[in-house]
């Protein structure tokens, strides 16, 4: 509880020490270096648009807050721009950190629907976004291969893919996924 | 340099699945210039650099290997049409180079696959291998100039970030893609936040679809106070957030506020070079070519 006299302090349990850890082991080596500047937020092209904040996330990593962090859905509202990336003055791999949190939200169980939906089609057709009726017709209209000269058309191929995707244990992690639809 | 090049065409996913007109423009249009596509048979997603990546890292890493591995198996470097894919094969193949024990993981991985993969293939964007050949190469093969016809340039994001792993000139403000479309006859019009992401990328699309269209929302407003006739891009993906944004965008708005043609770069070469608009698949968009057709035809 916090009034107007006692301080706001984070709980010890939330803080995992070896969070940050984990993230510079991803190869994100100097992310204890940022100073709060705020440059990452001022331009992050979803942070104008919505409430996302990514220095609040780079505060949150480098604190240790992993379970806030993981099942927050501000860690998928980075379209990987890599403008954060690029201007960052303490040079720290902002959309490298974000994508090695999500690889540990996924691990958790925190997939996205939508995401588990566009695996799956990744998972049965070797594409996250495979071909429909419309298009192949659109294909034939443009004097194009009804089929694309992919996996789509290529059963052996699609079958090494799938075969890739089960050794890299892609199709056990997403069929783990726990989050329900809103 | 206008020496006959050889690449195999990487599809992916959106550009044959969704956007088969630029497909159909890409191989019209490159073999006028010289170079030849060969398919890449058997190619799957990239995979997504900002998706599949963000869930599993190792799993982008084998998957963007095999696609890369069935180039340097035919002896061709890769082309892609797409600046997310490109993202993909340009930061795999960084990886693996940086990481021998990375690139010993995915050899694990395809083994008894018949999949050789040593990484020494290298990945090209259609507009890199145009912009090797320049604008003053392109300048020769038009034979009907774009006069007066306003462009707003996008580049997009993965075609340039991270700079640090990208062969452009390391500048903030690139030009090369406003040179090539200015080769054409065409003027590219300087617009406010240029350098901005569609909003597409990193799943955001797939999963948050209302903020991702707000992105889109302020590039196409900002061309709609510059009076382009056109916006020109270089990315599958791009393209085709800028379509479905416009279309989404009308039918909320119930007006037909957002009617901004949108091509991609070989479509408005195609058209300088006296194309058929329907070889380009200009006649197969989303948002309405024809007033942009009527004003450089007629």
């Amino acid at each position: 509880m916090t009034d107007s006299t006692s301080w706001e302090t984070i709980d010890n349990d939330a803080i995992d020490r070896e969070f940050a850890d984990e993230i510079v082991k991803s190869g994100v080596d100097r992310i204890r270096t940022c100073i709060q500047c705020g440059t990452c937020t001022s331009v992050c092209p979803s942070g104008r648009h919505t409430a996302f904040k990514t220095r609040e996330l780079m505060r949150k990593a480098v604190l240790g807050l992993k379970d806030e962090v993981l099942s927050s859905e501000d860690l998928w509202m980075c379209s990987t721009c890599y403008t954060c990336l690029e201007r960052c003055p303490r040079q720290i791999r902002i959309t490298d950190a974000i994508i090695s949190m999500r690889n540990m939200a996924v691990d958790h169980g925190f997939m996205l629907p939508e995401h588990k939906k566009a695996s799956q089609k990744l998972l049965s057709t070797g594409h996250a976004v495979p071909i429909d009726e419309v298009n192949q017709e659109l294909r034939k209209e443009l004097g194009l291969q009804e089929l694309p000269p992919t996996t789509h058309s290529n059963k052996k191929a699609l079958k090494q893919v799938q075969e890739i995707l089960k050794r890299t244990g892609f199709k056990d992690l997403v069929e783990s996924q726990k989050r329900e639809s809103n | 340099m206008a020496e006959a090049q050889t690449y195999s065409f990487f599809l992916g996913c959106v550009m044959p699945n969704r956007l088969p007109n630029l497909e159909a423009s890409i191989r019209v249009v490159l073999p006028k210039l010289g170079v030849n596509l060969e398919d890449l048979e058997g190619a799957s997603c990239c995979p997504a650099p900002g998706v599949i990546r963000s869930f599993d890292e190792p799993t982008w890493l084998a998957l963007a290997s095999r696609n890369l591995a069935l180039a340097e198996m035919s002896g061709h470097d890769i082309i892609t049409g797409c600046n997310g894919c490109y993202c993909t094969f340009k930061e795999a193949l960084a990886e693996i180079r940086e990481h021998p024990r990375r690139l010993k993981e995915v050899q694990n991985i395809f083994k008894g696959m018949g999949l050789k993969f040593d990484g020494r293939v290298e990945a090209k964007h259609v507009i890199e291998v145009i912009s090797e050949l320049g604008p003053d190469y392109v300048r020769k093969k038009v034979t009907h100039p774009l006069k007066g016809i306003k462009v707003g340039v996008h580049y997009g994001c993965h075609l340039l970030k991270p700079t640090n792993n990208r062969p452009w000139e390391k500048t903030q403000n690139p030009t090369f893609l406003d040179a090539l479309v200015e080769a054409t006859g065409a003027e590219s019009t300087e617009y406010k936040d240029k350098d901005i992401c569609c909003g597409a990328g990193g799943g955001v699309r797939g999963s948050q679809v209302a903020v991702s269209f707000d992105i889109a929302k302020e590039k196409l407003d900002n061309l709609l106070y510059a009076g382009v006739d056109c916006l020109v891009n270089v990315c599958s993906f791009c393209h085709l957030q800028y379509e479905t944004a416009q279309v989404q965008l009308n039918k909320e708005l119930g007006e037909k506020k957002y009617q901004i043609p949108v091509l991609y770069y070989t479509q408005l070469l195609g058209l300088a070079m006296g194309l058929d608009p329907n070889e380009l698949g200009l006649t197969k968009h989303m948002v309405d070519t024809q007033p942009l057709l009527d004003k450089i035809l007629t």
